[in-house]
């Protein structure tokens, strides 16, 4: 017999069973005895639930007699429905050890995954070369629009302030021997081969890449990339590859822009804190200034491009069916798109170095 | 273009397993769809339907078993082959999945522009004709963002039939309809197959519409994992054994 007393309710907070249960595993049958309750609400039944769910399982029988005929409806229809026994929902976070296995594993799965999605792209670009290629033509310039012309102001000022600080740090050390004149090479080099390129790529890939991967994920959610598939349209034609085109255009133009900012914010810094003249400024720029060091730069902007579009894209596609699932593809797209610029940045500077360019 | 008879099942699935990843859904399906059937996919939330429906239309590979569609093997098919059988197949989706940057109108033209020739007038005729259909008409430079969900739906509906496909599959289409609106539909799926020929498969909990226009299907059971029953809605109203399919399509009162 399970004397019941007092008022149940919600802002009182649900007791636990656990006491209960030391004590129950004595008895084969249960009774209740409400005489002395008060008010009940959810609390109750939530507890009577619990208590119900542990009887069940462990075959002491429940004689709901006692309770008042509300809670015995409600208990009847809060048992009829079917328990779900999935072996996925119990995803519990486990312990550090665990977790990193786990994210370890999961960088081993999402590689053939990554591998074939760039395989796609790869084949959707050839095919757009050969005219075969199925997207809208109106959202390449939209998305051109987006990524190019309204990335200005803050490319701009990003790398006017870059190219202000490499002109500070470098005129300091080289104001010890008396050449200041080759603030011009270093701002001008260091834009135009390493800097310039970095920074846009940067820029695109936490403005841009994620824009695409929101964009892409909202997408996912809401089936309209499974719509597309059974329209028969690839989405790595349709969606992934006027985002490739966009950023293939993009990047190197916003980089060529970037660079002469940067150059220019070289030339203030030297004219106004060192006594450059302007014009001493300009022939020494031009003088340094190769082909070959404007060439390696936008090589390097090229493939910036392509690693930030395909990030970008690949995380939307891969994204989950909720809110937080977008959220998620956002944060990864731009992780990712760092990750691979910063990479390919260094194999790339290396092999230019080993190769004399 | 002359009509022929075809003997063979317009969709055969085999000991089909559904399933998200590890976590089967459903097992051991095996049923088949005529040419010209209205087939009702029944049972509880949460069986299965929608994900059985999502392993007919080819978005999932089968854990086991096979999707053959007009003779063709749709689960091993080639690329090109695929293509061919998802042009001749028209989807409507749970929320309805417009293109929410495109108007309803280019919501429509995409498969159009995509599977047809056709120029824009003829497009934009066919286009206005496919949203009076469903009661929408003058809303063609509408955004899906702008129209209500059970006009989203309908929007989704006349997307799916804008090729005129030879199967069309919906999702609880009348979810989000008013009465009028859903009676609308079932004449409009009626019509459908009448004068189209057309094969529908629908996934549905409306019992009214059941009754009425459904002559085949199916009832998935997600306890047994399987499906427990198979047949006319209104003949299993009457005379499934089984105690839950029959309470099903009495509202419970057997
Ligand atoms: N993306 C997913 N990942 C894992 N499991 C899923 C996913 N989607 C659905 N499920 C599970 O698969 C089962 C079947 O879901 P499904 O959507 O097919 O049900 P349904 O019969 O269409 O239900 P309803 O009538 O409510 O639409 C459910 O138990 C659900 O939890
Ligand atoms: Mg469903």
């Amino acid at each position: 017999m399970l004397q019941l007393t007092g008022e149940w309710l919600l802002q009182r907070g649900i007791p636990s069973i656990q006491p209960l249960l030391e004590q129950l595993s004595d008895y084969r049958s249960l009774h209740f005895n409400t005489q002395s309750m008060g008010h009940w609400d959810s609390s109750l039944t939530a507890f009577l639930l619990q208590l119900q769910r542990y009887c069940l399982a462990n075959g002491v029988s429940v004689n709901y007699q006692g309770l008042p005929s509300g809670v015995q409806r409600l208990l009847t229809l809060a048992m009829t429905t079917h328990q779900r026994d999935d072996p996925n929902l119990n995803t519990a976070p486990g312990s550090l050890l665990n977790q990193v296995g786990e994210s370890t594993l999961n960088l081993w799965y999402d590689a053939p995954q990554t591998l074939r999605f760039i395989g796609g792209s790869a084949v959707a670009l050839a095919n757009t070369v050969r005219g075969r290629a199925h997207f809208r033509r109106e959202d390449i310039g939209l998305l051109l629009q987006d990524a190019g012309p309204r990335a200005l102001p803050i490319v701009s000022l990003i790398s006017f302030l870059v190219g202000m600080i490499l002109a500070y740090m470098g005129a300091s050390q080289l104001a010890l021997f008396g050449a200041e004149i080759y603030i011009a090479d270093l701002v001008g080099i260091g834009m135009v081969r390493e800097v310039g390129a970095l920074m846009t790529a940067i820029i695109i890939a936490g403005r841009t890449g994620a824009s695409y991967a929101a964009e892409i994920g909202t997408m996912q959610v809401n089936e309209e990339i499974d719509a597309l598939r059974t329209l028969g349209i690839s989405p790595i034609e349709y969606l992934v590859l006027p985002r490739l085109i966009t950023l293939i255009i993009m990047v190197p133009l916003l980089t060529l822009y970037a660079d002469l900012v940067g150059i220019l914010a070289g030339m203030m810094v030297a004219v106004t804190a060192f006594n450059i003249s302007v014009f001493e400024y300009y022939v020494q720029t031009l003088h340094i200034m190769d082909i070959n060091h404007i060439l390696v730069g936008l090589s390097k902007a090229l493939v910036y491009g392509i690693c930030i579009a395909i990030a970008g894209c690949l995380r939307g596609i891969q994204c989950g069916r909720s809110a937080a699932a977008v959220g998620q593809a956002t944060t990864s797209a731009v992780v990712t798109s760092i990750i691979y610029v910063v990479v390919s940045a260094s194999v790339m500077t290396v092999l230019y170095q080993k190769l004399g360019i | 273009m002359g009509i022929y008879v075809e003997q063979s099942p317009h969709i055969q699935v085999r000991h089909l397993s559904t399933s998200y990843g590890e976590h089967i859904v459903q097992q051991d399906l095996n049923f088949s769809v005529q040419r010209g059937d209205i087939f009702i996919i029944m049972g509880g939330s949460g069986c299965g339907k929608t994900t059985l429906l999502r392993h007919l239309i080819g978005l999932k590979r089968p854990l086991q078993g096979e999707v053959v569609i007009n003779n063709i093997n749709f689960t091993d098919a080639a690329a090109e082959q695929q293509r061919q059988i998802k042009r001749s197949m028209g989807v409507l989706f749970q929320s309805g999945a417009l293109f929410s940057s495109m108007t309803l109108a280019e919501n429509i033209a995409l498969p159009l522009k995509e599977h047809t020739t056709l120029s824009d007038g003829e497009m934009s005729d066919l286009i206005a004709y496919k949203l009076a259909l469903v009661g929408l008409a003058g809303c063609e430079e509408l955004y899906p963002a702008e129209i209500s969900g059970g006009m989203q739906k309908r929007a989704g509906l006349a997307r799916a039939m804008a090729l005129d496909p030879e199967i069309l599959f919906f999702d609880e289409p009348s979810a989000g309809l008013d009465p009028l609106n859903s009676r609308r539909l079932d004449e409009l799926i009626l019509e459908l197959r009448e004068n189209l020929g057309t094969t529908i498969v629908i996934v549905s909990h409306e019992l009214a519409s059941i009754l009425a226009i459904g002559n085949n299907g199916i009832f998935l059971d997600a306890e047994s994992k399987t499906m427990i029953a198979s047949g006319g809605p209104a003949y299993l109203k009457q005379h499934s054994s089984d105690k839950r399919v029959r309470a099903f399509l009495n509202r419970g009162g057997d």
